[in-house]
């Protein structure tokens, strides 16, 4: 996509416009062709009005007046955006600024469209209303790439489908020739990962209990003391109506994680999943609701504290939390653990004995680097990977909250990392497990929830669950079903270990 | 740190070693432009150096751009732009002038006290930017700033002669310090000069910069703050304590600075008191790329370029204009930001390039392995 795109260069492999091999060096490039894509997190200036939005970067096409304006109105009605170019974007809801990025899109001449999971942000009345745009896009001959991890949508809006996987396409599918249930075997691959984790090692002591735990979007008002988090569903869904704008980004989530048990949670990406690594780790601080760790609350504790007593945190953007990248290995092997032993005696840093752990993490988790002089930034996003993980493992976690711990990881260290958690399992680590790899969420928990909308809405066994059911409870489509996800589950629990055993 | 990394070395060096050749070109291609011989005033100023009394001036003035140094660095160190120092150095130096006057204690209690009255007034001052900055989110890099302006001000009224202010002549004073609080020098005799006492404290805060920064749990979260703000907190760090706290320290060291003269020589704060400390302390940091060692060096460079020049002015048979040492010190701040932005950048390409290569051997070994495994 971001090769398409002329963001990336390919190692290999051509790409062909109409009939023409063309290599991109920058979007620029890609625009010239006639690609043009609609990215998942817009890029649009909110301080600007959508006419200024649409010409910016693009002002020798039709000036910055009255032609483009004409322009504008004429895309708009044209493929039935509606969109109005004088209003300022900052007053505009998500499903206009998609409208707009499409506009602007168009206003470049695309001919091709790269859509990047649009529907991630949108309501299922705007996401109908974006399919139908899409259709006149299309009857208008138009090509649009279509991206996305929902299977009915897919399946609703596109002709032709691609399933990629792990950087592979794996798979091809004429959508009315489908179902979603042979397409989501395509995108899980047909063998799914050895259940060695069926000999259960969950023990009844709980390590980390939540309790309807609340987070409210950063910026909107808080409203946590209206709301009774405690209460059930319907009255939540009553406030939160009445509150308007305040979005809870984590609504309600409770669960409890026991010593030795993987809890993993599903769930298409930005709908509290980063909430709710936050909210454990101590980045943010619950609304309302509270954690215990060990049979302590731990909710006020500052994210120190938290790491000091035991809880391992494998971030989901490594680059961003996870890292200093342009410090030495033994440095990043220091990171997060400053005030533990082997790093530090007292007040003072111990290099010695942090560099020789380092070493050691080096070579027990096979960190692929010359030595560990070398700054973080110079190696792989794997071998990276491996030295986050053995970090967190060195220090004997209780609880260890791991989100996409193999993304971006080559195949040989996603089967590794994989072994050091199911092996720390086994000696009593609880483990909550965050990630957008169905394979590895069925293979390696012990009990599956659904978070949509903040919201843990389902749960499921891993050893009876069907990455269908995951998925549409994933894109939280019909509640009715879902209970029919978790009755069955339930019925399953029981019988599971004798099937596996 | 055991095993000298060539590379590491040849890295740290090639930035400084860039800019200053091309600071001395850019300099000998203004002397050329305005018609004078490009080579001549730098020979005349490295004669210059070679007096003692000049060398002396030059060892004093650099012992009080290393502490300002520091104090810029500190702040570099996590990502904090103090560009306050200057402020907070005036301000400091003139409280201590007010209490030195007034106070008589003992001498190894006094200039104790006199210290803590400057670090505790320059922290004070650099704590308002800090305080603003994880309140308000203010920038820094804006209220220190005005604080320089609000210092100024503050100074002028203090100094009126109807509140602490004496006059001498057409000079506004603080009055002449007690006799316990002059900090002794190393006379080299009358017409050497004396170096200050203070010049073995400023490296010994280098010292103490050294070891907090590199060997300390405190020096580990304010760096990994510099470095990436996110991750620092994802490890625990507080992120708005560690702005407060590295503003306070940083404002400390800003307000030692102005000691090494006032202990040393002035023992008064008047007009005459020199300015601009501050932002010559950031052209040193940057120069020394907040090594304290590097700073040593960048500390003494500027120092001489300072004290040398004015010869140039008196040189025979031709004089040279001595703000052309001004002139360099404005292109070694822009030779400096660009090639050290330029080396770094190559230095982390080369250094990727190097990792994959060593890596690239070892996974041939291991590729069928893998292909096995998967």
């Amino acid at each position: 996509m971001k090769i398409l795109y002329g963001m990336q260069k390919p190692d290999e492999g051509t790409i062909t416009v109409e009939g023409e091999q063309v290599a991109f060096g920058s979007p620029a490039d890609a625009i010239a062709r006639g690609i043009g894509m609609v990215h998942q997190h817009f890029m649009l200036a909110d301080n600007l009005t959508v006419l200024e939005n649409v010409v910016l970067g693009s002002e020798k096409l039709y000036g910055i007046g009255g032609g483009a304006r004409k322009k504008i109105k004429e895309i708009s009605d044209r493929y039935g955006l509606g969109v109005r170019p004088d209003v300022l974007v900052e007053s505009l809801g998500v499903a206009d600024r998609q409208r707009v990025e499409i506009l602007k899109v168009l206003f470049r001449g695309a001919r091709t469209l790269i859509l990047d999971e649009p529907t991630a942000v949108l309501v299922p009345q705007e996401v109908d209303a974006l399919f139908e745009n899409l259709r006149e896009l299309k009857s208008e001959g138009l090509s649009v790439i279509f991206i996305s991890h929902k299977l009915g949508e897919v399946l609703s809006v596109a002709d032709d489908i691609t399933v990629i996987r792990r950087g592979t396409t794996v798979g091809t599918a004429v959508p009315s020739q489908t179902t979603p249930r042979q397409l989501a075997e395509l995108m899980v691959g047909s063998e799914l990962p050895t259940p060695e984790t069926a000999e259960s090692t969950v023990t009844d002591e709980a390590v980390i209990e939540v309790n309807g735990l609340t987070v409210h979007a950063v910026g909107g008002p808080s409203l946590g003391e209206l709301a009774e988090p405690s209460a059930g569903g319907l009255l939540t869904e009553a406030t939160a109506e009445t509150a308007g704008e305040v979005k809870r980004v984590l609504d309600d989530v409770t669960f409890t994680i026991h010593a030795g048990e993987v809890m993993g949670i599903a769930g298409v990406e930005g709908n509290g999943q980063t909430e709710l690594i936050d909210a454990l780790i101590g980045l943010k601080h619950a609304d309302s609701g509270s954690i215990s760790f060990l049979g302590e609350d731990i909710t006020a504790w500052p994210t120190r504290k938290r790491r000091e007593q035991g809880v391992g945190y494998i971030p989901e953007d490594r680059h961003r939390h996870g890292l200093l990248l342009e410090a030495p290995l033994w440095e990043n092997r220091v990171l997060g653990h400053v005030t533990e032993r082997p790093n530090a005696k007292g007040f003072w840093l111990d290099l010695k004995a942090a560099q020789e752990d380092t070493r050691r993490i080096v070579e027990e988790y096979d960190v692929r680097t010359p030595g560990i002089d070398v700054t973080a930034a110079s190696l792989s996003g794997g071998n990276q990977q491996k030295l986050i993980v053995g970090r967190e493992m060195s220090h004997k976690p209780k609880f260890l909250i791991a989100a996409h711990p193999t993304r971006g990881v080559d195949v040989g260290a996603q089967a590794q990392i994989w072994d050091q958690i199911r092996e720390a399992r086994r000696e009593g680590l609880a483990v909550l497990l965050i990630s957008a790899d169905l394979d590895e969420l069925i293979g390696l928990s012990d009990t599956l929830r659904v978070i949509y909308n903040g919201k843990l809405v389902a749960d499921a066994d891993p050893a009876a669950i069907t990455p269908e059911e995951l998925g549409s409870a994933m894109t939280g489509a019909a509640s009715g079903h879902l209970e029919h996800v978790e009755e069955s589950t339930e019925d399953a629990t029981d019988a599971a270990p004798e099937d596996e055993a | 740190m055991k095993k000298f990394d060539k590379e590491r070395v040849l890295l740290a060096v090639a930035g400084p070693v860039i800019a200053l050749v091309s600071a001395i070109l850019l300099t000998s291609v203004v002397l050329v432009a305005s018609g004078k011989n490009p080579f001549e005033p730098y020979v005349l100023m490295l004669q210059q150096a070679s007096f003692s009394d000049v060398q002396v001036l030059i060892i004093n003035q650099a012992s009080m751009y290393y502490l300002a140094a520091l104090a810029v660095a500190i702040g570099f160190r996590m990502n904090l732009f103090n560009i306050g120092v200057d402020g907070q150095y005036r301000l400091a130096a003139m409280m201590t002038a007010v209490v030195g006057a007034h106070v008589a204690l003992p001498s190894f209690l006094q200039i104790p006290f006199l210290m803590l009255v400057a670090m505790l007034t320059g922290a004070f001052w650099a704590g308002i930017a800090g305080v603003l900055k994880t309140t308000r989110g203010v920038s820094e890099v804006v209220s220190t700033i005005m604080l320089n302006a609000i210092a100024t001000s503050l100074i002028g009224y203090l100094t009126l002669s109807n509140v602490w202010g004496v006059q001498v002549g057409n000079n506004m004073t603080t009055g002449i310090m007690k006799k316990s609080g002059w900090f002794p020098g190393i006379n080299l005799g009358a017409d050497v000069g004396e170096i200050y006492g203070l010049v073995f404290f400023a490296i010994l805060a280098g010292i103490l910069y050294w070891l907090v920064l590199n060997r300390t749990r405190f020096g580990f979260d304010l760096r990994a703050t510099g470095a990436s703000e996110t991750a620092a907190a994802a490890s625990g760090v507080d992120a708005k304590k560690m702005v407060r706290t590295a503003m306070l320290i940083s404002g400390a060291v800003a307000g030692l600075s102005g000691l090494p003269l006032l202990l040393g020589d002035a023992h008064t704060y008047s007009l005459s008191f020199p300015t601009g400390l501050g932002f010559t302390g950031i052209t040193i940091a940057l120069l020394g790329r907040n090594n304290p060692v590097g700073i040593a060096f960048a500390a003494l460079l500027i120092a001489f370029l300072d004290k040398a020049s004015p010869a140039l002015d008196y040189a025979t048979p031709v004089a040279y204009e001595k703000e052309i040492a001004t002139i360099m010190q404005g292109l070694i701040v822009f030779a400096v930001v660009i090639s050290y932005e330029a080396v770094r950048q190559w230095g982390l390409r080369r250094q990727q390039k190097r990792v994959g290569a060593e890596l690239a051997a070892e996974a041939n070994n291991n590729s069928h392995k893998k292909e096995v495994a998967a």
